[in-house]
């Protein structure tokens, strides 16, 4: 209803209703996932100054842009995963745009990660926190809080000489997300949506895997997740819309009613 | 025996940097022959293929014959000095600041008298061997050295004029994450190098060798990404004004035709590193550079190009990256010409496969990334702009030399 949008309006004008800025700056430093170098790599984002109020345009100042569609807080599309790949609207530019705006359940494990980089998320770890929480409601994100966010980057990337190091779901609680619970989609503070190690897994990369395969969403790289409940936020996390896009970086604001007890 | 250099004192800021400058260096065209020769470290002068008359200087005609057929060849550098000169005074604005200096006439075993530079060691009536080195300004001049090497013979300010010895200088090396980067450090390091710096991109990312390389003497690990444009002009806030050499390691060896690739964006990454990456390193170090061309003993010396020797003919199996590094020799000559206002050289170092991962498959011979560094630095010491390493190397420049379409149907397999 009309009024209802206009009051929510007045909510975020007059920070009743405050938006949290989920994204990481885009910047050249920021990592990147890393495959085997004998594969194709996302390029990192770079950027090139086209002028400053200089010879090459005297009164502007912009940039050139290059990167990858997986650089930075980003979107996954089904269409990112073979299991995603004939699912109808499965790419950027056809998703529903409905889709992009969505309330989230912050699973917050940043206790557990704090001394373990391989912590694994698991079904009775989700099921406990459900009890004290409340159940995550179909349509929802589950967003995966575990501070990584804050990591100087050697750690956030947590690269060893047997891969990646950081914190992730295990194949069972993402099946399980997706099909007992219905989840929207899950987005973690970490490179990518899945465990570090998860090219162990079977199946490898399940929130991939999974997320993709069932046409859910994934978003990663995400920080100020420590500003969110548990439950109750909105998320509003729309991609540019790349033709036939696998995804794209994007903003990701989340919209939390002022609770001045926090 | 040469006073041994001192370690440059730190530079008063009050005084002004004195600006490049450089002898007269018009040449004729027969005597690039010279030039040819001093650049890649051959003594050669023209020999008449009619009477065997060796010339000097460099003449369209052969003096004794008038043959016109009178080609550049190597010859004996061997000689005696017959005289010798202590300049004081000139009217050669080059010469005014560098007094006094010493000149005299040798009479090479193979015919001619020549007048040349001498290096500080020698004397009238000694032996001498005669070497062709390029000069500040980039011309071919002869200069008379001992007989047998002298202690700290290299410092000899007359010869440290005409090479880019890294003794007290220092080095930037772009990319420490690779064996030819390291390989570098350790060789700079222990030329002398004031400092090392060694530049390292996305520092999250391990890599072998690390330990090591920060544990080399006087190396100092610095950011620098030479695909990001910001991080090279940044970097070069922190330490252009003290670049002396810049060794640019960053590769990207890869696989594959121009055809045979599926897409471009390994191609993009190979121009990213290889032909941009030189750019950036020229916009955000070359003015500094050309402006300490003369910036006393660690004035700014030469810039380094690492160049597979397929840059001078393809080699389809390697045909994309080939291209690649076609396209950054010929940015590197531009290079020579936009530094050549400051005295500064380029080196253009063309070797064959490395013997590193990416050449895994390839069979020897290879060059190894330690011998690769310490020619490097010799060819610096030498104050070369051109240096072939390696039996791929030599042997393509000599196969080019003969018959250029017979080298590329050859390479084409």
């Amino acid at each position: 209803m009309a009024s209802d949008l206009m009051a929510f309006a007045r909510a975020v004008a007059q920070g009743a209703i405050r938006v949290i800025d989920l994204t990481q700056t885009l910047t050249q430093e920021f990592p990147t996932i890393v495959l085997p170098p004998e594969l194709g790599q996302c390029t990192p984002f770079r950027i090139e100054e086209v002028s400053r109020y200089d010879e090459r345009g005297p009164a502007w100042y912009w940039n050139n842009l290059t990167l990858g569609e997986h650089t930075g807080t980003h979107f996954d599309a089904p269409i990112h995963w073979i299991s995603g790949k004939d699912l109808p609207n499965n790419a950027v530019d056809t998703i529903e745009p409905h889709k992009f705006i969505a309330t989230a359940s912050v699973i917050d494990c940043s206790r557990e990660c704090a001394n373990d980089p391989d912590f694994a998320l698991t079904i009775p770890f989700v099921e406990a926190w459900e009890e004290r929480h409340g159940r995550i409601a179909a349509g929802e994100w589950v967003l995966l809080r575990t501070d990584w966010s804050k990591k100087p980057y050697p750690e956030y990337a947590g690269l060893r000489n047997d891969g990646a190091h950081t914190p992730g779901p295990t194949p069972d609680v993402v099946k399980w997300l997706v099909e007992a619970r219905d989840v929207h989609g899950f987005g973690t503070e970490t490179i990518g949506t899945d465990y570090g190690q998860a090219q162990h897994f079977n199946p490898p990369y399940p929130a991939h895997f999974y997320m993709h395969g069932k046409g859910r969403f994934g978003l990663q790289c995400l920080t100020n997740l420590d500003q969110l409940p548990p439950k109750g936020a909105l998320i509003i996390a729309p991609p540019l819309k790349i033709k036939q896009g696998s995804g794209s970086p994007l903003r990701v604001l989340a919209l939390v009613e002022w609770d001045a007890s926090r | 025996m040469s006073v041994p250099l001192n370690p440059p004192k730190r530079k008063d800021p009050l005084k002004k940097t004195r600006q490049p400058l450089f002898p007269q260096s018009t040449r004729s065209r027969t005597a690039q022959g010279l030039t040819a020769a001093a650049a890649q470290g051959r003594f050669e002068l023209q020999k008449c293929l009619d009477c065997g008359t060796i010339i000097y200087p460099p003449r369209d005609a052969c003096p004794k014959c008038l043959s016109a057929r009178v080609p550049f060849a190597p010859v004996d550098n061997g000689g005696l000095v017959l005289a010798e000169t202590t300049i004081h005074t000139s009217t050669d604005s080059y010469f005014r600041e560098r007094m006094p200096w010493r000149a005299g006439l040798t009479k090479l075993d193979c015919g001619p008298v020549v007048l040349s530079h001498l290096h500080g060691d020698v004397r009238e009536g000694e032996r001498v061997r005669l070497d062709l080195k390029l000069d500040k300004g980039g011309a071919a001049v002869l200069i008379a050295l001992p007989d047998k090497e002298t202690p700290n013979m290299a410092d000899d300010p007359q010869l440290r004029e005409m090479t880019c010895d890294p003794k007290y200088r220092r080095v930037l090396i772009t990319d420490g994450r690779g064996a030819v980067g390291q390989a570098m450090a350790r060789s700079f390091s222990d030329a002398g190098a004031s400092i090392v710096f060694v530049g390292l991109a996305d520092p999250w990312k391990p890599f072998p060798g690390q330990q090591a390389l920060s544990k080399i003497p006087r190396v100092e690990i610095v950011a620098l990404d030479v695909t990001d444009s910001e991080s090279v002009s940044d970097q070069a806030k922190q330490i252009g004004g003290r670049t002396d050499i810049i060794v640019n390691t960053a590769e990207h060896v890869r696989p594959g035709g121009i055809m045979q690739r599926h897409g471009l964006s390994v191609a993009r990454e190979e121009m990213d590193i290889r032909y941009f990456g030189l750019m950036r390193l020229a916009q955000a170090f070359g003015p500094g550079m050309r402006a300490r061309g003369a910036d006393g003993t660690n004035s700014a010396a030469a810039f380094v190009n690492l160049l597979s020797v397929h840059a001078l003919m393809n080699w389809p199996q390697y045909g994309a990256y080939s291209a690649a590094e076609a396209a950054t020799l010929s940015a590197a000559q531009c290079l020579r010409a936009e530094l050549h206002p400051g005295g500064v050289k380029v080196l253009n170092v063309f070797f064959g496969p490395l013997e590193t991962e990416w050449y895994q498959t390839i069979p020897p011979p290879k060059v190894a990334p330690a011998a690769l560094a310490k020619a490097v630095v010799q060819a610096l010491q030498r104050g070369l702009e051109e240096l072939f390493v390696g039996d791929i190397a030599e042997d393509i420049r000599a196969r080019l030399a003969v018959n250029p379409k017979a080298l590329e149907r050859e390479l084409a397999g």
